[in-house]
Formats: C-alpha cells, structure tokens, sequence
C-alpha cells in the first residue's frame, strides 16, 4: 500500500494537523521564552527590558520552587499507584461471573464523567468538611475526632480526590485487556500446577502490561496539569502547591510574567524530562 | 474469559462487585440526593439518607440565580465543535499514519502526543495575550479553537489506533476497484470506521466539556461554558450543600445521561483504542 | 485481451533488494501461477502487477502499453485479495457493484452485469446478506463476483484459498478453473500450495528469493525441473534428493529421484533399510525408510495398501530412467 502516490497523499492529509499542532506548540513557546528574560509586570509598568536570567534564578532559588516540584511528583506518583493497583483489582474482580456486571461497570465509570470542578468541589464540602461532611459523621460515629482533611492531610486528601477521578478510567482499559486474555493459557498454567498467586504474576501481570503502560501515560499527561482540583479545594495551601499552580500564582495572582515565565520554561523542561522517559516506554510497547 | 464457577463464589464475588462499585458511585449519589434535600436536611447529624422532604427548590434557586442554561448552551457548543472540528482534521491524518506508515510515523504519533504534555500554564500567559489581540478573550471561538488543539493528538491516537483494526486490504480493493482517494476515504473507510470515530467523538466530547483550565482562564461572562458555572460556588456558597449539589447535578447530569445512553462506545473510546 | 509483461522489474524495500531484475510474459488467456515458499516476493510480484506497489526500476506493459505509472485503477485488472477484503458495511450486491459505481456505470447496466455474475456465481440466495453472515467460500464467491463484473483484462489473485478449509479449497480450485475456463481471461494467481499450481496452473513461475527459478507447464516443471529447488518443491511428497558417495555414482553432486519412482522389491534392491513411519492412505502407502546407508531418508510410494509396518526390513529399487542429476550448484546435468 505504498505507492508514491499514496505516500504524498498521506504527506499532504497529514499536514493540517501537524502544522496547528506545530503552531500551537511554537508560538505560545517562543513567547514564553521571550517573556522569560524580560521584567515584565503587566500591572506595576508593564514590560521594563531584559532580565538576563534573573527571573529563572529568582524562580528556582524561591523557597517555594523545590517544595513544588515534590508536590507535583507526590501527586502524580501517588495517583499512578493506587489507580494502577486497585484498578487491576477491580478489574479482576469485574472479570469474574458476576450478577449485574453491567450495571456494576456502569458504576464504576460514573466518576469519570464528573468535571473536575464539581468533584473537587463535592469532595470539599460534602465528605471533608471538618463539621458537616459525611467523614466527620463518621467519625464521629466512632467517637474519633473529626479530621480537618484539607489542611491537616492535604496532600492525602488531594490524591485520593483524583484518585477517585482516575480509578474509572484504568479499570476500564485494564478489565478491557484482562477480558482479551486467552483462558486456554490460565488453563495450561492451571494443568501445570501454578497456584493463583504465580498464575496472576506469570501470566496475568505480564499480559496487561501494555495496558497499564497506556495507563501511565495517559494519566501522567493529564495529572502534571490538574489544576481545578486545587484551584478549587486549597488553593494551593497547605503544602499542595503543584509547580503548574505555583506558576499560574506568579502569572496571574502576583502578574508577575516575566518571573511565571521562567517557572513554565522550568515546567515545560520537566515535562519534556517525564515524556522523554514515558515515551521511551510507550514506544516500545505501542506496536 | 467465560469460566463457570459454583454459585456460592459467584454470589460472593458479586456481593463484593457491587459493594465496591456502589462505593465508588456514592459520591455521585450523594450529591444528587443531597439535590434534593433542605438545607437544614442536607447538614443534619446523623446524615439523612432517604428519609427526607423531596423538593426542587434547590434547582429553583440556582436557575434564579444564575443563567443556567446560558452556561449549558456555551458547553454544548464548545465541546460539540471543538470535538467535531479536531475529527475533520484527524480523520486524514490517522489515515495517512495507519495505512501508509513510514519510519517517521510513530516519531510524529508520539511528538503529537507529547504536545498535550507541555504545561498548560507555561503558555498560559502568552495565550491570554495573543487571545486579547485577536479579540479572542470570552468568545466561545477562541475556546472551541484551544480545546481543539488540546485535544486533536487524543483524537488522532484513537482514530489511528481504530483505523489500524482495519485491514489495508479492504482499502486497496476499493483502489482496485477505481476509488479515488476521496471515494475511499468517503465509501470504505469512514463506515466501517464508525464504531471507532463514535467512540472518539463521545470521549472527546466529554474531555472537553469537563475541561477545567482553559474554560476558567480564558472566559469571563459570555463565553462561559458549566465548569465556570460551578466554580462560582467554590466558596462561600459551597457551604450551603443542597445547592451545591443542585448546581453539580446540573453540571454533571448531561454527560451523565449521555454517558448512561452510550455505554458501549464510551467503553469502546474510554481504552483510547489502545487496548483490544 | 490480456497480455502482461515485465521488463526488467526490480522491488527494493529500503536497502532491501526483495526483487532483482525480472522478465517475465504473461501471455493473453493463460492461466499463470506464481509458486513459491513464504517471503519468495510472489505477492510482492502480483501487488506490482496491480500497481497496489510502485516498482523500483524497469516497466510493466499491460496489452503493449506501458502501465509503469498507471494507478491501480486504470490498469484494467481485478483483485481478488487472500482475506476477500469485502466490504463489510456493504450487502453482496453492494459489494459487487462497488467497482461499477466507482466507474459511474448507469443503474441498469449495473443491475444487468450484477445479476449476471450472482448467476455464474450461484450467489442469488444471499445477495442481500452482509459479508459478515456469509461462509468463508460464500465470501469466496462474492469476492470473485466482484473481480469478473468489471470485465478486468486480467485476474489477480492472492492466496485466494488459503483462508478455506480443505474440502472447501478443493471445491472453489474446480471452480476457478472452471470459471477461467469459461471467460478465458489471463488470471494470475499466487500460492505456495504446490499442489494448487500444479492443477490449476497453464503455467508455473517458481519464486525463491524473488528470482524466478523456472517457468513452465506442470508437467515440464514435474519431468525436468531446473534444478535441486524446483525439484524439492514441486511434487507430493517430495522428491528425494541424495548427495554424497550415492550420487558420485552417477557423477553428480545430488541425485534426485520421486518417491512414486521407487520400487519395493522383494530382493535384489539397490537400497536395503527399515521402515520408519508408514502413512497407510489406501489408495497408497509412504513409507519413510532410515538404515539405507545414506545420509537422507527416504520416502517411497507403493500404489495400494502394501502390508509393511515400523521396523520392517525393505528393499528399494530407483527406475533409473527416473532419476533426475544435479551439478555441484544444483543445476540439472543432461
């Protein structure tokens, strides 16, 4: 299927769609960099000349810069983990015969379909409140003290709010790959005397692979960038600020350009740091 | 895996199911009870679950409050375009990565995807700009056209990946049988590929319409679409709960139902075509 | 009309040669069969022939006109693909007038030629049926029905059987012998069933490594093959071939000689061994023997059932008028 035709055919449908993505990669890009190495404070006057690099040591030496990162890899890391884990979990349990599976899918999925503003802000008030929320009933049910979630465990908090934002999808394309795997290989193993537990590591784990690859890496795209979670429930108080947040605090709350300039140079290095690892891995795993 | 099991496991196992799925809707079925309580009901200690006073005043007072609809319309109409104009433009270059592969092929499917990763907030500023010259700011056409660009590298990683699934051989029959290109992308490719390019179509509509950066940082009134209507409520309102969640429900309830309506493609388009 | 020539076709892949320098004429009406093992570049050859893949250097001449460049489209061929590649949102009879749609035909010459071909085809009792409801060879048939309504000057086919069971593949072999002989259009057809080629073929290309080891009518390719590749592909079960002191006997460097060549006799054989497997089929029995003294086992066809089992002593007699010499290269002596 590959004549000269066809190939510069292909060349010319791919073009529109590389060319925007191209542009809305490069000039957003390119202003960033310019804007990085000038004093640029829009409402104190404005853009006053070159910087030099005064705005990335600024930016790297402040004491919120390093604690931000953490935050960030925490989040991420933490996210990663417990949708991975319990979404295998669900899965194979999903897998097995049960009543009212697709009912029990359904419910499973629904928070996925919530908006990031209306779960943060459900989570917030309706289960963390330290006063009226659903835990501090139960809590007190038990006769504990109630938690302040959002500051005393804010960071727990946090990821298990978009934990639970996330569990849908990696169940899903989990279960999905757990469903295509071939029973006859389990029954081989299972002729072959593998206990379920070296049935689930030898076989099972090694398949889904792929899967939880394409988990990581669509999820790890998309936590570096949450925003409305934070934005929403700490503002990015109490130890949860995220160097994307931390960033959108210099630009538009201290309209310090120049300065959250810099900070997304950093942001865009270390993300281009993470996608060159992932990448490595997906690429592997993509054919 | 169809595996027969005795029924005491299979009761057992979908005792626990169903446990941990309702576990995992209860805060969605909260909020859409809470919906419905008072104020005073919504707080009470212990929490009510069912036995309360049903009433609609909560959805009442919000529509008095805020233009609803307005909110709604402008979601519709973000994520709708937004989703159908990156499929015009993904729907040739997945073709082109699928069945005419280079070496190149994965490098740019990968740059592509890499794109998405660039923090968001690194160019936000440089965005709000360029908006402000071009008379972009608030306008649900500067939106439609950025969530567009969020999103074309999702939809042409889906489509590419659905496109994949589909033997070259059918295309190169319809070459052989004098399709032009166009034919062949119209009459072969496009209908066997429905199922797929549904898929894309309702994940990325509802990846736009739960959009939440772009949305709040680039509209103000008129262009506002429902994760600006919610985010209004942050605080201090967020501690009147009924509303609240009168106000969530109303954010949610659309995809909700959609989602509810179109399981098996959503099922289809949530694996991102990525996994079989 | 049909006539198909290359002149001079090479094929790389990248760096990668798959296809030297080739001339090959594919006479009008002939029935030509591209034979070879896995990756011998026969689909390659035919997809080059359909313009489905731009060739390297050289020219294909379709009726005396140059189709280097031509698209598939215009080369006035027709496909018929190895996994039917039907349309699958389409109905049988949607499937089949793709080809005149795409050619802007009117509707009732469409519905004539159609018809035509459900007839030829048998296919009227699920021409509104979608591929998808249909048996590998109603698949089959649909796929050919669509190739023959284009009224092609020539046939391709691509491992056309291959996806069938083998009573099915038996059935549709008749059938497309007998359609070719009812159109008489060239048809080219791939496989690497040597068995299909030998009964469906006019004539035989045998490919290795994208070079053509011999062309010829099946029984030229059976008597003489050209040499020690030709001669191990063609015919079931394969020809023995035997190197070494044995063949030194004969000055060659390999002798080759067909199991049905071979006699069993009861004493006073050239070749005394043991009886390994012995397939009993009925009509005939293989026997694989070991202990002859020879690097190679060898296997013998005796006709009917002859009541010899594993670890019986046999004794072997070659025809010698049979036997086929082959030079230190492979290549046939006399």
């Amino acid at each position: 299927m590959a004549t000269k035709a066809s190939r510069s055919a292909a060349r010319l449908m791919m073009a529109p769609a590389v060319i925007l993505l191209l542009g809305w990669m490069l000039v957003p890009l390119i202003m960033t960099l310019w804007f990085s190495f000038r004093v640029y404070l829009p409402l104190r006057g404005g853009d006053q000349g070159w910087a030099g690099f005064s705005n990335y040591t600024r930016f790297v030496t402040s004491s919120a810069f390093w604690p931000s990162i953490q935050t960030t890899l925490i989040i991420v890391l933490g996210v990663l983990a417990i949708t991975v884990i319990f979404g295998i979990l669900i899965a194979l349990l999903l897998d097995q015969p049960i009543w009212g599976q697709g009912v029990v899918r359904i419910l499973v999925i629904a928070p996925f379909f919530v908006m990031p503003t209306v779960s943060a802000l459900v989570w917030k008030n309706m289960f963390m409140d330290p006063v009226n929320g659903l835990f501090a009933h139960l809590w007190r049910f038990f006769g504990a003290e109630p938690v302040s979630w959002l500051s005393d465990a804010s960071m727990p908090s946090i990821i298990m709010i978009v934990s639970w934002q996330w569990l849908p999808f990696a169940t899903l394309i989990l279960l999905t790959a757990v469903q295509s795997l071939d029973s006859e290989q389990l029954e081989a193993a299972e002729m072959d005397g593998a206990p379920w537990i070296k049935r689930f590591w030898f076989i099972i784990l090694p398949h889904l692979s792929r899967a939880i690859t394409i988990v990581i890496l669509i999820q790890t795209i998309f936590l570096l960038a949450i925003f409305a979670e934070i934005f929403v429930t700490t503002g990015g108080a109490f130890g949860t600020r995220t160097l994307s947040y931390l960033i959108f605090q210099r630009v538009l709350e201290s309209q310090n350009v120049g300065l959250g300039s810099a900070g997304g140079v950093y942001a865009i290095i270390l993300a281009n740091i993470i996608a060159i690892f992932l990448m490595r891995i997906v690429g592997k795993n993509l054919d | 895996m169809a595996r027969s099991v005795t029924p005491r496991r299979k009761l057992l196992n979908t005792t626990v199911a169903w446990a941990i799925g309702l576990l995992i809707f209860f805060p969605i079925l909260w909020t859409i009870l809470t919906s419905f309580k008072s104020e005073a009901e919504a707080i009470a200690a212990p929490p009510i679950f069912l036995g309360f006073d049903w009433t609609l005043e909560n959805y009442r007072i919000v529509m008095e409050r805020s233009d609803y609809g307005r909110f709604l319309w402008n979601s519709i109409i973000i994520a709708g375009l937004s989703t159908i104009l990156g499929c015009i433009i993904a729907v040739p270059a997945a073709w082109s990565m699928a069945f005419v592969p280079s070496k190149r092929t994965k490098d740019i499917l990968l740059w592509m995807l890499s794109t998405k990763m660039l923090p968001a907030v690194g160019v936000l500023y440089p965005i709000y700009l360029l908006f402000i010259k071009m008379g972009l700011l608030d306008s649900r056409a500067g939106l439609v056209v950025v969530l567009m660009l969020i999103n074309l590298p999702i939809i042409v990683w889906m489509l590419y990946t659905y496109f994949k699934e589909i033997p070259g051989e059918i295309l190169e029959a319809a070459r052989m049988d004098g399709a032009t290109l166009r034919q062949e992308l119209i009459y072969v490719l496009t209908p066997m590929a429905i199922p797929g390019i549904a898929s894309t179509l309702l994940l990325n509509f509802i990846l736009a319409w739960n959009e939440a950066f772009w949305t709040l940082n680039l509209t103000a009134v008129n262009a506002a679409p429902l994760t600006a209507f919610i985010a209004s409520y942050s605080s201090p309102e967020g501690l009147f709960f009924a509303k609240l969640s009168a106000a969530s429900t109303m954010a949610i309830a659309p995809i909700l139902i959609l989602g509810w309506f179109s399981q098996k493609q959503l099922v289809r388009g949530l694996t991102f075509g990525a996994v079989k | 009309m049909g006539q198909i020539q290359l002149k001079q076709v090479t094929k790389s892949f990248g760096d990668v040669q798959v296809i030297p320098p080739l001339d090959l004429t594919i006479e009008d009406g002939e029935f030509t069969v591209f034979v070879g093992p896995s990756g011998c570049g026969k689909s390659t050859l035919l997809r080059l022939i359909a313009g489905l893949e731009d060739i390297t250097t050289g020219h294909i001449e379709i009726d005396g006109t140059d189709a280097t460049d031509l698209v598939p489209a215009k080369r006035g061929l027709a496909m018929v693909f190895q996994s039917y590649a039907l349309y699958p949102h389409m109905s049988v009879r949607k499937n089949i007038a793709f080809p005149l749609r795409m050619a802007k035909m009117d509707k009732a010459e469409i519905d004539r030629r159609v018809n035509a071909a459900a007839e030829v085809l048998n296919l009227a009792d699920y021409i509104d049926r979608r591929p998808g409801q249909l048996s590998g060879g109603q698949r089959q048939r649909v796929a050919i029905g669509r190739a023959i309504v284009r009224e092609p000057s020539a046939f391709l086919f691509d491992e056309p059987l291959s996806n069938l069971d083998a009573a099915l593949r038996v059935g549709m072999r008749m059938e497309i012998s007998e359609l070719h002989k009812k159109l008489a259009t060239t048809m080219v057809y791939v496989t690497h069933d040597q068995v299909e080629a030998m009964t469906m073929a006019d004539k035989i290309v045998v490919l290795q490594a994208g070079v053509i080891e011999q062309v010829g009518s099946p029984l030229e390719l059976y008597r003489t093959p050209r040499n020690t590749f030709v001669a191990g592909f063609i015919g079931s079960p394969k020809m023995n071939l035997i190197t070494g002191e044995e063949a030194a006997k004969h000055d060659a460097a390999t002798i080759g000689i067909r199991p049905e060549h071979i006699d069993v006799v009861e004493s006073g054989g050239t070749w005394t061994g043991t009886v390994g497997v012995a397939e009993h089929l009925g009509s005939d029995t293989f026997f694989h023997i070991h202990n002859t003294g020879l690097a190679e086992t060898i296997t013998v066809r005796a006709i009917g059932d002859v009541n010899l089992t594993h670890g019986d002593t046999i004794q072997l007699t070659p025809r010698m008028d049979e036997l086929h010499r082959f030079d230190a290269d492979g290549l046939r002596i006399g």
